[in-house]
């Protein structure tokens, strides 16, 4: 293309071409070509040399204010302007003009990145699971080996306990109510559904024990001495009927000179603690820890 | 020259303003803007060939451009417009070539 020679001038009279080919389209000077009519006056010689063509452009591109500058001004920044809009409007277009096999591939693509982003959520979703469960799990056990701790605490006698019971007071001004005695009343207490119970200021707990002294009596070494009072938490009617049965501790006491005062209270506190001292032969059998 | 300062005027004036090209015009405006550069070119062959007329260039500058809307516009009615965009862009291109290869031989001789 760039080796044809320039286009003949056209004829200046004739038929217009009937059926104009892509050739011809080609070959077509560009649209500002004048009338054929101005075609023979003004056409140069092929003669013409280089330094007169540049001549001719200078000359023409030479700042004149005439109409034919302002409009080609005009024309040329449109154009100017134009190419700067069309330029940013591609350049923030998105799928708009891809052909059809880019937007297959996008969309595979696209497609595959939502699968993996599905599976990835799914296996997130799992351990989300899996350890709300766990930590559920510990809590749950938690709480089970708290409430655990405090119901063998208020047996062992390492925790103090409140609640309803009574408050037992025993005289004795002969001397005369003895360490079974008192041993019987703990029993009383404890049949009667006592659940912690304390002497004095001694808690009584499993391996409590009770001997004579002189002026009172020892309980698991520390002296005691009357009036006794007993404190024990429980059902505080079933207690109170215990001491009264009919041959029991009340009647006891009084053939042994002493005197019993039951005091039903909404509130006994039992404040004496214990420091369990660890067993020196016996060994929990090891069970296996259940698993859930 | 000053239709060099008129094209730079108006790149300057688009960078600054950056307008969005209107839905209705988008299919229009790259055709446009080619048409337009084919009688740009066209105007510079003209010169160098002396026979430049300005009533004549700015008739062919604002009717390339119309003409060449309305061929992408008539070929999204038929539904070829892409294609008959295509078709548009290739003879207008292969027109400035030409005039471009006018343009360098008057001015090169070569």
């Amino acid at each position: 293309m760039t080796e044809q020679q320039p286009p003949p001038p056209r004829p200046t009279s004739g038929p217009p071409q009937p059926s104009p080919l892509l050739f011809e389209a080609l070959q077509a000077p560009g649209p500002t070509d004048p009338d054929p009519a101005d075609d023979s006056a003004e056409k140069p010689g092929p003669a013409e040399t280089p330094q007169r063509a540049w001549h001719r452009l200078l000359r023409a591109g030479a700042p004149r204010l005439t109409r034919a500058n302002v409009l080609a001004m005009v024309l040329a920044g449109a154009l100017g302007f134009a190419i700067i809009v069309q330029v940013r409007q591609t350049s923030l277009e998105g799928l708009d003009n891809l052909r059809e096999d880019e937007l297959v591939r996008i969309f595979a693509q696209v497609d595959h990145d939502g699968q993996r982003l599905a599976d990835e959520i799914r296996g997130l979703q799992s351990s989300v699971d899996l350890l709300e469960s766990q930590s559920t799990n510990d809590a749950e056990a938690q709480r089970a080996a708290r409430e655990r701790l405090e119901a063998l605490g208020i047996l062992a006698g390492t925790l103090p306990a409140t609640g309803p019971g009574i408050v037992l007071t025993i005289s004795d001004p002969d001397s005369k109510v003895d360490a079974p005695t008192i041993l019987d009343t703990v029993q009383e207490l404890r049949d009667a559904g006592a659940e912690a119970i304390q002497i004095g200021d001694v808690r009584v707990v499993a391996d409590t024990w009770f001997a004579d002294t002189d002026r009172g009596m020892s309980v698991s070494g520390v002296e005691v001495r009357p009036p006794y009072v007993i404190r024990a938490i429980g059902d505080a009617n079933t207690l109170a009927g215990a001491m009264e049965i009919p041959g029991g501790v009340t009647a006891t006491v009084r053939r042994a000179g002493g005197d019993t005062d039951v005091q039903i209270q909404q509130e006994v506190t039992i404040d004496a603690l214990l420091t369990p001292t660890p067993p020196q032969y016996a060994r929990p059998v090891p069970t296996p820890t259940p698993t859930p | 020259m000053i239709p060099a300062i008129g094209l730079s005027l108006g790149i300057i004036i688009g960078l600054l303003l950056q307008p969005a090209v209107p839905v209705w015009l988008q299919p229009y405006l790259p055709i446009a803007v080619i048409a337009a550069l084919d009688a740009v070119f066209g105007a510079v062959r003209a010169i160098l060939d002396g026979i430049f007329d300005d009533k004549v260039f700015v008739v062919s500058f604002l009717s390339n451009v119309v003409v060449a809307a309305f061929i992408v516009f008539l070929g999204d009615k038929l539904g070829v417009g892409s294609q008959l965009s295509t078709g548009v862009v290739v003879v207008l291109g292969v027109r400035i070539f030409s005039n471009v290869a006018a343009i360098r031989r008057h001015l090169f001789d070569a």
